[in-house]
């Protein structure tokens, strides 16, 4: 990667060498259910609060994630987590109960495929053997610090979405067996005037587009080349407007398209665009397509977690919203 | 690819909107339904009570609040919400609910500087407006007195 290109080709394979994907109840309830690897009773966790719960539930996937990889909590050289509470509260704490260096990441709900870039960066570069990739978040959490009080007799505006209450996990090592990390595309933020926090898919959808079309620039791909193309949340909606935007560049990628978003809920769940938040991309990718890339049902893929890098103070003094995505390619032998 | 006044133009245009024809006459039920209780426990209470229509009229709100809270306590409310809209947010019983919700929710975060300071969090530019507006309102009549 030289100066003005934003492409990252990684020649010593980082390795995803294990995922875990936990969720919560009404996400279990949904189409993927057989794939996640553990699905909460109670989104409670036995715990007080729900942020406790969050994190609770972020401190799980990294543990099972690291038991499953077959290493010991000592060997790992890095953390990398992220979640969407104020000064991301569930990675902190859950690094809190952990014997791992630290690295607190935030991309919005992007912030799993900056944490999986930056892990094969580390890896690639050879200064670091094992590093772990998390991001979590919590519908409960995230509605009363973006939203209301969950008892609030409020409607959901037709384009809204709803957070997923998930986690997951990746360990990634410079050697083993897995799915590879081949390339990466790191996001620029992309901002195109939407100021309506309730259509976070059409926020993201021009940074998603960007960075898919810079992508394959880049690195001289067509869209075919992938078995998927997946991006993080941008929910039915967002979906249909990336489509749009890749067409209007002469890119069309409808027909290997997938959106975490859409995948994790059913129509009949009442959640309008679909699902976001941190834990959507991280719990789908974790499971269902770790799960795919292992059996060889998909062989190449371009996972493209987004983000809507908004705030609540920034959303009440009138700022549009601003999106990010980031692309990384993942293949199999 | 499309500048940005084009596609704030392109979402405009394609974004799915709400179906007022279904929205609405639920929202006017549920409203309606929960004006006709209040009315009921008015009449009631007017006939059976030895007490004044004005009497008989905050007994009724006070009820009607208590009904939304106890609701709200249930996790019945925001049920009644997501299907009637404004329906359930307009009469007082949703004026309840946004003071009652915050009050359990930030109930986690200790009783004074948790439930106490976000207690009206929802409610407080209702009320602020409505103090407000009374204010605006005095001052009318007070003038108009004048001569």
């Amino acid at each position: 990667m030289n100066g003005g290109e934003q492409t990252i080709i990684f020649h010593n394979k980082p390795r995803i060498v294990a995922g875990y994907g936990i969720v919560g109840p009404k996400e279990g309830e949904g189409p993927l259910a057989d794939y996640f690897d553990e699905i909460a009773k109670d989104d409670l966790f036995d715990q007080k609060s729900y942020e406790k719960a969050e994190c609770k539930m972020h401190l799980l996937a990294i543990e099972r994630a690291i038991e499953r990889a077959g290493v010991n909590e000592s060997d790992m050289c890095a953390l990398l987590s992220g979640d969407l509470l104020n000064q991301i509260i569930s990675s902190s704490f859950s690094a809190r109960e952990l014997d791992i260096p630290f690295l607190g990441l935030y991309n919005a709900c992007s912030t799993f495929g900056e944490a999986l870039i930056l892990g094969s960066i580390m890896i690639d570069g050879g200064s670091m053997q094992r590093v772990a990739c998390s991001t979590s978040s919590h519908f409960s959490t995230a509605e009363r610090q973006y939203r209301y009080p969950l008892e609030l007799g409020t409607q959901m505006t037709p384009t809204a979405q709803w957070t997923v209450t998930g986690s997951g996990c990746s360990v990634l090592c410079r050697e083993g067996e897995g799915p590879f990390v081949a390339a990466a595309t790191v996001g620029k933020v992309v901002d195109y005037d939407i100021t309506d926090a309730n259509n976070m898919g059409a926020a993201m959808a021009p940074a998603a587009a960007y960075t898919i079309a810079t992508h394959l620039k880049e690195t001289d791909r067509k869209a075919d080349y992938y078995d998927a193309i997946v991006t993080g949340d941008l929910g039915i909606f967002g979906s249909e407007m990336l489509h749009q935007l890749l067409l209007s560049e002469g890119i069309d990628i409808a027909h290997v398209h997938m959106d975490c978003g859409k995948m994790i809920f059913d129509e009949k769940q009442k959640v309008h665009m679909g699902g976001s938040g941190a834990g959507c991309s991280s719990s789908v990718f974790n499971t269902y397509f770790l799960q795919k890339l292992h059996s060889g049902e998909l062989r190449k893929i371009l996972f493209v977690p987004t983000g809507a890098l908004l705030s609540k103070v920034s959303s009440l003094q009138g700022e549009s919203i601003p999106g990010i995505a980031h692309a990384v390619a993942i293949e199999v032998e | 690819m499309i500048d940005n006044k084009a596609y704030v133009e392109l979402v405009k245009k394609t974004t799915p909107k709400s179906k007022e024809l279904k929205t609405l006459p639920i929202a006017f039920a549920v409203g309606g339904l929960i004006c006709c209780i209040g009315q009921a426990f008015r009449l009631v209470y007017q006939t059976y009570l030895p007490i004044g229509k004005m009497t008989a009229a905050s007994l009724t709100s006070i009820t009607m609040i208590f009904i939304g809270s106890l609701l709200t306590g249930l996790g019945i409310y925001d049920k009644i919400g997501k299907v009637a809209g404004a329906g359930s947010i307009v009469p007082i019983t949703g004026f309840a609910n946004s003071v009652v919700s915050p009050a359990m929710e930030f109930n986690r975060e200790g009783v004074v500087l948790g439930v106490m300071s976000k207690m009206f969090v929802v409610a407080g530019p209702v009320i602020v407006s409505g103090v407000v507006a009374s204010i605006i309102i005095a001052l009318g009549y007070y003038i108009a007195g004048l001569f």
